[in-house]
């Protein structure tokens, strides 16, 4: 549920690292929790982001949700598909689901990100 | 002090069965199940069973209770025959919204069930008990002693006719029956509902609350009836524009603002509230409650601005996904000269002004 290979920060996005390029989504705890997602509102490509900022909003039929950027950088790619289908969040959070890419200003940034085995235990906290 | 967050007799059976639990008006009820669309389509297509022990119940009775409840609210208890119901709103003296609540006329003239909103149930006891002239009218909040099981949709009636000792054909929209018996208890069963749909609101003892809800579930199987949360039960009222206290009504807000000038009547006497909805009538309020779908991507929400042109003309109340409509939809109240059907506004979103058309109400009217 929460693969090795991402990073995750504790708002509960994750991103995918290859080269200077980064994927980023949601995890599936997130998606769970905010339960049948029908609204996604995406960046713009080319925009800059800030580790921290919000990225992306999504909405299910309760809440009203921001997406902090894991990584500072510029939006390379953003998953159009979510206009029409932001359901595709709820099925495959690390794969169909995926919300933007971000060309990574620095590396470094990483850092401060959490491996899958730190952010179940965060997880642990939170499910109490 | 630390916050008291009340609990239905059904708390630890949600819990079981992994619904997510939220806090609403002072309770801790689920929110969902499964989720909220299915939950949501289950009950427009088949049936849905909801809890909502939650709500107040508040018995009036008494030889002069009639009188009472007429100044008390603004319809008209009057016309009310043994086993029916009535919708009404209570107004306070300014003629904003104290409840809306249901009356459930036990004896004519001496004998009303009130059933108010959760979060308004102690509000309302005081302020009934506070505007009660009579000595020998009796006020008692039974709402702790209630638990209520709410059965929606198209199959609610063939599920509850399997276990039901009365023949529930002959229940019309809005009426009840007393002392029907499940399973040996003796339970309120009325034909009322929150959802649009055709359905059932059942009153329980308290304690045994959870063998009618376990009871239910299993006999309505076969129909495809599965357990819903607050939050279909959300949607299915916005999509039948039923509103809701706190968010379409409000202390400072009329029924004539929100629509319910059909629940006030003018000629039966003097009631609270009736100089000024009066008034308010005859030079027109100056916000009315309409219902609107958005034209561009967004999703209104309760508190967003609503704009015409660059001017703020009103706020939203409820807003949502409707998954009957595959829309975003919302109610909001509107200045009344631009209240129309079919007008164009932009509802402020994030700040941004995103396209939304005033339409008709309700959104969703069952085929009957």
């Amino acid at each position: 549920m929460y693969p090795r290979d991402l990073k995750y920060t504790k708002e509960h996005e994750w991103i995918r690292v290859e080269g200077d390029e980064g994927t980023v989504g949601i995890t599936h705890f997130a998606q769970k929790e905010l339960g049948d997602i029908v609204f996604v509102e995406l960046p713009e490509e080319g925009e800059e982001v800030v580790q921290g900022d919000s990225l992306a909003v999504i909405e299910s039929v309760k809440a009203v949700s921001d997406v902090y950027s894991p990584i500072s950088g510029t939006i390379i790619q953003v998953n159009q598909r979510l206009e029409d289908e932001p359901e595709l969040i709820n099925k495959d959070p690390y794969d169909e689901g995926w919300i933007v890419v971000i060309k990574i200003k620095d590396k470094d940034e990483l850092e401060d990100l959490m491996s899958n085995e730190e952010y179940q235990e965060l997880l642990e906290g939170e499910e109490d | 002090m630390k916050k008291i967050i009340k609990k239905t007799p059904l708390n630890s059976v949600h819990k079981k069965s992994g619904a997510k639990m939220i806090e609403f008006g002072g309770w801790e009820m689920p929110v969902r199940y499964k989720g909220i669309i299915a939950e949501h389509n289950v009950t427009r297509e088949k049936a849905g069973i909801f809890d909502v022990s939650h709500m107040g119940e508040i018995l009036i009775n008494g030889d002069k209770a009639l009188d009472e409840l007429q100044y008390l609210v603004t319809n008209d208890v009057s016309r009310l025959k043994k086993g029916q119901i009535l919708y009404t709103p209570m107004c306070n003296n300014s003629g904003g919204v104290v409840d809306d609540v249901l009356i459930y006329c036990k004896k004519e003239r001496e004998v009303y069930l009130l059933v108010v909103n959760a979060a308004n149930t102690d509000k309302d006891f005081e302020w009934i008990k506070d505007n009660i002239h009579q000595e020998n009218v009796n006020v008692v909040n039974i709402s702790d002693k209630t638990g209520q099981i709410s059965l929606q949709g198209p199959f609610a009636e063939k599920i509850l006719q399997k276990v039901a000792d009365y023949n529930l054909k002959n229940m019309k929209h809005f009426w009840f029956e007393e002392d029907i018996e499940i399973k040996g208890v003796k339970c309120l069963v009325s034909r009322t509902g929150y959802t649009g749909e055709d359905g059932f609101e059942i009153y329980i003892p308290w304690e045994r609350t959870e063998l009618i809800w376990n009871l239910l579930l299993e006999i309505g199987k076969d129909n495809g009836l599965e357990p819903c949360g607050l939050g279909a039960r959300d949607t299915l009222r916005l999509e039948a524009c039923l509103p809701l206290y706190g968010h379409e009504l409000r202390e400072n807000l009329t029924p004539v603002a929100a629509g319910l000038t059909r629940f006030v009547k003018l000629d039966k006497g003097d009631f609270l509230g009736k100089d000024a909805i009066e008034e308010e009538l005859s030079k027109g309020p100056e916000y009315k409650l309409v219902a609107f779908e958005m034209l561009e991507r967004g999703i209104p929400r309760s508190g967003y601005k609503i704009v015409k042109d660059d001017d703020e003309v009103g706020f939203v109340t409820s807003g949502s996904y409707s998954p009957t409509l595959r829309k975003n939809v919302g109610l909001g109240y509107v200045k009344t000269e631009a209240a129309k059907t079919g007008e164009e506004i932009h509802i402020l979103i994030r700040n941004k002004k995103v396209k939304a058309k005033i339409v008709k109400k309700p959104f969703y009217n069952r085929e009957v």
